[in-house]
């Protein structure tokens, strides 16, 4: 059987990649491709977890994550088309108009 | 038995009416009067007056069967301070009925005669939407009067002491904007203003006499007031009544405050005859008879009081004989009988004071309203004059056109001389065309004159007969005023009635309607028979019996030949000469009065009424009203104003404003703490906007530092 430490550290490597991923992309796509892989490894430390305790509460939350991972990508996925349509581009840094 | 009963039976309960009925009929006036006629407006005030009439008559009756008991009827609570416990209550006893009855009865009698009186007035004067006023402020009047003679108290009596002066200055000034001739003018408003200042003197003393009362004796209502008054200081009850003859001087016209009734006489002849001869003038004789319990406690002041009285009462009648105006000579007959009243009442003879107060108010009425029917008669035959002289004008002009016509008759108008209906030198020969009148006049002059049987006789001779006992200087000083007074009475009737008329005026004068004739005819009667009220023999002594119940101690004098003998041969000798200067050679049209040319400066002194006002004028008002114009000027206006006010109060204050607190408290204080809190906010604002740089990706760092910090935390505590 697979020792809990690596599913710990591949989480946080996931979760690592995904919080660079949103710090220091310009495209809207690949940074909600990064919140999404954080989100994921959450998951994945929350399943190793509910393995070794023995208990179903920890996969029951990743139920709920993934579908609220899953209404969350319809919205901002709307939301990056409409940005598309009125801006022609999906770089963030456009997307400063609210700046002090 | 029933009269027995302690609960007071009888009409006691209509008292308060006496002042309501008035009122009632004043509100009527007031509120629908506008849409009534002239008749109505007088049937309505009349009937106002009538009732109170006949409440005074149920009232007298309801005393003479409880025997003389005095009742008080308690309407309502007036003030309650402390001690003091004064209600609006009604003192209904022998003294205040028969005030009620006269007020009343003479004031009813005068309403009918006003209805045809003001009829005409208004009209001579252009004027009659005026019409309506006048019996509302003669409906007002009687109420007030009511008010007086019906408190309980002096602070009640007071009230109505104040409302008929406010009456008779409303009155007096009815047709303010103009004089008694009718010219714009501030004579009359001048009239009315005088005469409320003069009372206001008058008013003063009555107040301080009312103040000294309640300081000594803590009360105002009457038996307290007597009662606490046996154990009194002299010198207290000195001071009250001295102070209180202050009050009487203003109110009954006496020396030295007699100076408004004369041009009192600017009001309407109604109102001379109500106000200024028959009630109103008397209230101060009421107030002596009524602290009657007072004066007999101070000899010195009722030697005064009788003194005052009878200084007036020959004074006015010496400036009587010298007047050219028939209102006028009224005038100073009114003075010099009030001070007849005033002498008696001040000798302790109140009932024959009550008697000729009673027995004036009847042949004085008839008299000015006697004068009146004259005047109008005069203004008439003015009237008649003038249609038939510019009748004979306009025929010869007829071509004039309408508006030149009119021009016309205005410059005729402004041209021709003014003329006074009051001035005895345009009457003359009255008795052919007023006859009427004539002889209305005629008795009520042998009832002034005092000539045996008339009523003024009987009141005369009672307060001559109790001055020759008490007082004799008292009594020499009357004495003589009887004799001037028939003398000018007599002046009066051989000038108006007698000879040639000496005015075109007076050649077609037209004698007035009954609804002003009648009255008359009833005052007449009264003044003929009014002296059987109190005869001077055993048995007829009923007014004194009347007034018993209330003075108490009454002796009724029997008549004295001596004393009635000496005033009658006076009279007669008085009318004789009257006859001798003006009736055997009347006086012609542009003619100088005889008995000036006789007499040259006495004469003219009495005809300018012996320059008191003058003197007034010279030693009070210039005075006065240069120390007014001082206080005005120089205190007020450069010392207060200018100086105090703008200078030190502005100027204290615009320095404290400016320097204090706008330099100091606000601008460095206020002000800084302000704008500092602004600044900090600005400074705050400036430095994190930077933070709100708009690039998402450096928000996201510093939610991961800030998650950072969190479970850094967390891990480590």
């Amino acid at each position: 059987m697979v020792p809990i430490n690596y599913y710990i550290i591949l989480s946080a490597i996931l979760f690592t990649l995904g919080v660079v991923g949103v710090l220091i992309r310009r495209n809207a796509l690949i940074i909600f491709m990064s919140v999404e892989l954080m989100l994921n490894a959450a998951n994945l430390a929350m399943v190793a977890f509910s393995s070794v305790i023995q208990s179903f509460s920890g996969q029951i939350f990743v139920f709920f994550v993934i579908a609220v991972a899953a209404a969350e990508v319809a919205v901002g996925l709307a939301l990056i088309v409409e940005i598309f349509k009125t801006k022609r581009s999906i770089d963030v840094d456009q997307m400063s108009s609210l700046k002090g | 038995m029933f009269l027995a009963e302690p609960t007071h039976s009888g009409f006691f309960f209509l008292a308060p009416w006496l002042v309501f009925a008035p009122v009632i009929g004043l509100l009527i006036n007031l509120i629908f009067g506008k849409r009534f006629s002239e008749t109505m407006i007088g049937t309505v005030a009349s009937l106002a007056s009538g009732a109170a009439f006949v409440i005074s008559v149920l009232l007298a009756y309801s005393i003479s069967v409880n025997h003389g008991e005095l009742v008080r009827w308690q309407l309502a609570e007036w003030i309650h301070i402390g001690d003091l416990q004064l209600d609006w209550t009604f003192r209904v006893d022998s003294l205040s009925t028969t005030m009620m009855l006269i007020v009343s009865g003479v004031g009813t009698l005068i309403h009918i005669y006003a209805i045809g009186y003001m009829h005409e007035d208004v009209r001579f004067k252009h004027d009659v939407g005026r019409y309506r006023l006048f019996f509302i402020y003669l409906n007002l009047f009687i109420a007030m009067m009511m008010i007086l003679v019906s408190g309980d108290s002096y602070l009640m009596l007071f009230v109505g002491w104040e409302g008929v002066g406010l009456c008779s200055f409303l009155l007096i000034g009815f047709w303010y904007e103009m004089d008694t001739l009718g010219r714009p003018s501030l004579a009359n408003s001048n009239a009315a203003k005088k005469a409320f200042i003069v009372n206001r003197i008058g008013d003063f003393g009555f107040l301080i006499a009312a103040f000294i009362m309640f300081w000594a004796f803590g009360s105002f209502q009457f038996d307290q007031v007597f009662e606490a008054a046996q154990h009194a200081a002299p010198g207290t009850i000195l001071a009250i009544t001295l102070f209180m003859l202050v009050g009487v001087a203003g109110k009954s016209a006496q020396i030295p405050l007699y100076v408004w009734l004369p041009d009192a006489m600017a009001g309407p002849t109604p109102v001379s005859a109500l106000i200024h001869a028959a009630t109103m003038v008397t209230a101060g004789v009421y107030l002596i008879t009524r602290s009657a319990e007072l004066y007999t406690l101070a000899p010195q002041a009722q030697y005064i009081v009788a003194l005052t009285g009878a200084v007036t009462a020959l004074f006015a009648a010496t400036i009587a004989v010298g007047q050219y105006d028939i209102k006028k000579v009224l005038a100073y007959s009114t003075i010099s009988q009030l001070g007849f009243m005033v002498a008696a009442v001040g000798m302790g003879a109140f009932v024959a004071g009550m008697f000729h107060l009673i027995t004036h108010a009847f042949f004085k009425a008839l008299l000015f309203l006697s004068a009146g029917s004259v005047i109008l008669g005069l203004e008439r035959g003015h009237h008649h004059a003038e249609h038939a002289h510019r009748g004979k004008g306009k025929k010869g002009k007829h071509a004039l056109s309408k508006v030149e016509g009119r021009k016309e008759e205005r410059s005729h108008e402004a041209q021709e001389e003014v003329f006074d209906p009051n001035d005895m030198r345009n009457m003359g020969g009255l008795r052919k065309t007023m006859p009427v009148t004539f002889w209305l006049y005629i008795i009520g002059t042998l009832a002034l004159a005092g000539v045996v049987p008339f009523a003024g006789f009987w009141s005369k001779d009672e307060i001559l007969l109790d001055a020759s006992l008490r007082y004799p200087i008292v009594y020499w000083l009357l004495s003589i005023a009887a004799f001037f007074t028939a003398f000018y009475m007599g002046r009066q009737i051989w000038m108006v009635f007698f000879g040639e008329p000496r005015h075109g005026a007076a050649l077609h004068a037209q004698e007035s309607p009954r609804v002003m004739t009648v009255p008359l005819m009833v005052l007449a009667f009264l003044s003929l028979v009014g002296g059987a009220l109190n005869l001077p023999f055993e048995g007829f002594h009923n007014l004194g019996h009347w007034l018993e119940y209330t003075l108490h101690e009454v002796e009724a004098l029997p008549l004295n030949y001596a004393v009635a003998g000496i005033s009658t041969v006076l009279a007669l000798l008085a009318i004789a000469a009257s006859w001798y200067i003006y009736g055997r050679n009347p006086l012609r049209a542009g003619e100088i009065d005889p008995l000036k040319r006789r007499l040259g400066a006495i004469f003219t002194g009495a005809e300018n009424k012996w320059f008191v006002d003058e003197l007034y004028q010279a030693i009070i008002v210039t005075p006065f009203v240069k120390i007014s114009q001082f206080v005005a000027d120089v205190i007020d206006w450069r010392f207060w104003h200018d100086w105090f006010h703008e200078t030190v109060i502005a100027g204290t204050y615009n320095w404290v404003s400016n320097i204090a607190l706008n330099r100091y408290a606000d601008q460095r204080g206020i002000d800084a703490f302000a704008n500092g809190l602004a600044g900090v906010t600005q400074w705050l604002s400036a430095t994190m906007r930077r933070i709100q740089n708009g690039f998402v990706r450096s928000y996201a760092l510093s939610v991961l530092l800030g998650v950072v910090l969190i479970v850094g935390y967390l891990i480590l505590k």
